[in-house]
Formats: structure tokens, sequence, C-alpha cells
């Protein structure tokens, strides 16, 4: 891994080049499909740009915190972009030991930031979204982390190229699952949509902010979804990028229907669900690889 | 930014046209016309289509839409929120409480209409408006924020 390969993969692909009109194209989806499962037409699939270069120029609204309130999206963003980056789909994106534990770590800034954010604001709707937003984030990567180490265990490595292509499918599949069941709360949708609940807290974290920053948080959003649609397609098809880029919008329609038929969860139904399903199916996936490994060695 | 100006110039334009967020202040309505206005979003008329949805913060927002015929107690709120609206922001006034104070003129609890407190761009009359009329109004106040394009540079 040179530092060719570095800046391919951080600005071309899988990187900003490819991502951001993927982000938008994600997010852009999700509306479309939740709309024409609600008998709408809904947004066209380009809403996403154009409400980022609308957010762009809009002017600044009086404040003091402008420091911290500018840094916190964009650290969002840069560390979701070098999650991105990491993720194995070019062959010569051999990943080095260890970048597993590096990958989630940088997933997790983007989350913890906005927690920071919402208690930063000082604003009421912010800081209870904040707060929810945390209780979410320790509940749901019980089962996140779970399945990265079960797929980590069975495999016999921390490195995410050999990760997503090592483990059996008794393993992937519970594995899958698992994740599968985390992506709408790590994506704030229906009915994990608890810390932005609009019709209660307004935006939650992201109440006060104007303009270009917000454009920011929706830029760090959109690279969200395509970490994490793209790790669903890593660990589903190791290996091959058209397939990579086909598995990764295929999660759309299936949060975008899940989102739809759903109401939105009260946040200790929510944590009780990742805590006991989505905790369960990790827990298959991580006794399976613990059994693989010892029938190893 | 030289040559590439009037290129950016009309992408903005023409990205305001496609992404305008609405924030709607209850000053004291009967719920009539919010009800109207929240219909624009349903099935049958479906203003996303257009890029317009509903924000909770006034800070997310570019076009205020105000209802009811401000009474005293909202008066300080809805200056507020005005002035935390980052620019270029339109007003709309829908209904006709806002724009005259409609029944509830002359009551001491009024400190109405609207144009009193911020400055009004637009007002959408009727008691409550139709949908229609709304969206017509709001397609309006979309093209009165593009002209605004002056006051962000």
């Amino acid at each position: 891994m040179n530092p060719f390969h570095v800046l391919l993969a951080l600005l071309v692909f899988p990187g900003l080049l490819y991502a951001v009109p993927m982000g938008w194209l994600m997010q852009g989806g999700e509306r479309k499909v939740v709309a024409r499962l609600q008998g709408r037409i809904g947004p066209p699939l380009t809403q996403g740009f154009y409400d980022f270069v609308k957010l762009l120029a809009k002017g600044p609204v009086p404040r003091s915190d402008a420091f911290l309130i500018t840094l916190l999206p964009l650290l969002a963003v840069g560390s979701t972009l070098g999650a991105l980056a990491l993720l194995p789909v070019l062959a010569s994106q051999g990943g080095f030991a260890g970048d597993l534990i590096l990958f989630v770590g940088l997933l997790e800034m983007a989350p913890l930031c906005a927690v920071l954010a919402g208690f930063a604001s000082r604003s009421v709707y912010g800081e209870v979204g904040a707060a929810r937003e945390a209780v979410l984030g320790i509940s749901v990567n019980v089962p996140f982390l779970a399945a990265l180490l079960a797929l980590a265990t069975a495999a016999g490595s921390l490195q995410l190229a050999q990760v997503a292509g090592g483990a059996p499918w008794i393993v992937r599949g519970p594995a899958l699952l698992a994740l599968l069941c985390c992506l709408p709360v790590k994506l704030r949708l229906n009915p994990f949509s608890v810390a932005n609940a609009e019709q209660e807290i307004l935006a939650g974290p992201l109440t006060e902010f104007d303009g270009p920053r917000l454009a920011l948080w929706e830029l760090a959003h959109g690279l969200e979804w395509v970490v994490l649609g793209g790790l669903v397609a890593v660990v589903a098809v190791p290996g091959r990028s058209v397939a990579f880029v086909g598995v990764s919008f295929a999660v759309v329609p299936l949060l975008g229907t899940l989102a739809a038929a759903t109401a939105r969860f009260k946040i200790n139904q929510a944590a009780r669900f990742l805590w006991r399903w989505a905790a369960l199916a990790a827990a298959v996936a991580f006794i399976a690889a613990l059994a693989i490994r010892h029938g190893r060695a | 930014m030289g040559v590439l100006e009037p290129i950016v110039m009309r992408l903005v334009d023409r990205a305001r046209r496609r992404s305008a967020w609405l924030f709607h202040f209850n000053a004291g309505a009967c719920n009539g016309c919010d009800i109207e206005l929240v219909a624009c979003l349903t099935p049958r008329y479906d203003v996303e289509q257009l890029g317009i949805r509903l924000e909770g913060s006034p800070r997310h927002a570019d076009i205020l839409c105000v209802t009811g015929p401000v009474t005293r107690t909202t008066r300080d709120a809805l200056a507020t929120i005005h002035s935390q609206i980052p620019d270029p922001k339109v007003v709309v006034a829908i209904g006709s409480c806002p724009a005259s104070g409609n029944v509830f003129a002359g009551s001491p609890v009024i400190a109405g209409p609207v144009d009193l407190v911020i400055p009004v761009d637009l007002f959408i009359p009727g008691c409550p408006p139709r949908p229609n009329a709304i969206m017509q109004g709001i397609a309006e106040a979309i093209e009165i924020m593009v002209a605004k394009r002056e006051a962000v540079r």
C-alpha cells in the first residue's frame, strides 16, 4: 500500500469522487422509496446535491460558538472518509494488519461528533437528541462490534481484506444479519430515528447548525451511507468492485421499505431490540466463529 | 471567482429553486391554516417533489411561514426566530389573520398584523387558504428568495 494507492482510495474510489455523489444518490433513493410507498412521487434522486449547494450558499447567523461548531462536522466528514478509504474494494488495497480497529474507530467518530455537537449547542433539543444518540450508540455497537469480531475470529485476522473474505458462510450469514440490523440505527432511519425525531425534538443534535455547517453534516451523513452500505457489500461479496457498487446500493430499497413500513420506536424499545435480537444474531455468529477456530487449532 | 462566477451563481439559483426548506411558525392561529400547510405534504399535493420540506429548526430554513394574528405572547418569539434564519430568507404570511387580524382584529391580546413585527414578502389570503393557493404562494416566494441573491455575497 504505497502513498499513491492511499491517495487514490481517499480521493477517487471508494473515496471522495465516488462517495459524495453515491451518498447523495443513496439518500435520494431512500427518500424516493419512502415517497413511492406512501403513494407520492417524491424528490428527484439528485435532491441531496441541490440541498448541499443551497446550504453552502446560505449566509451566516449571529452566533458566538463558531469554532467548535465548524470543527465538529469537519471532523465527522474527515474521519468517515478515512473509514471509507480503508474498505478493501480494489486489488491494490491490501490494507495493513489491524486496520479493522482503525476502521471501527473512524466510523464511530461521526456519531461521537454528533453527540458532542448536540451538547455543545446548549440547545434543549440538541441536548436531548445528543443524549438519545449516545444511548443508541452504545446499544448498537454491541451487536455491530460483536459481528465484526466474529468475522475477525473466524478469519483469524484483524485485517479488513482478510476479515471480509476469510469467514465461512455459517459465520458470515448471522454476522451479516446483525450488521443489517445495525444499519438503520447508524443511519438514523425509522424505526430507529430516535435521536433525530423531527416531530419531538426538531433536528436533534443538529438543531442549532446553519448553512455550510449543516451542509457538512449532510455530507458526513451521505458518506456514512456509503461506508455502511459498502461494509455490507464487502462482507457479502468480498473483493469485487462492480458488485461492491451494486450491493452497496441494494441496501437502499431495503432500508427505505423498512423506514416507510414502520413507526418510530421509543428509545427503550430500540435498545431492547438491539440488545436482544441483533445481539442474538451476532452471538450466533460469534459462537460459530469460536467453534471453527477451535476446530482448526 | 472570475470566469466561474456566473456558472456558480446559476447553479446556486437552481439549487435554491429546488430545495426550499420551510419553517412553520404558529403565531396564535386557530390551526386551520396549519392543517392546510401540512396538507401540501400529503400524497395528493406532495410538494416534496420540488425539494420542499418542513424543517424543525429556523437555522435550517429558507422560508418562514407565519400563521395566526400574532398574539402578544408570540411577538418576541417571532422576532427572534426571524433573526435566526440565515439569508437569503423570505417571510410568507399564510391566511387572513397575519394579514389583517381577521376576526381577532381589535382584541387587546393581539400585537399583529404580522408586518408590524417582521417584514413580510408575501401574503396568502384565505381563511384558511386552500393548499393550491399555499403552493402557488410558496412557488412565488421561492422566486422572491432567488431574486434576493445579493443578500449573500
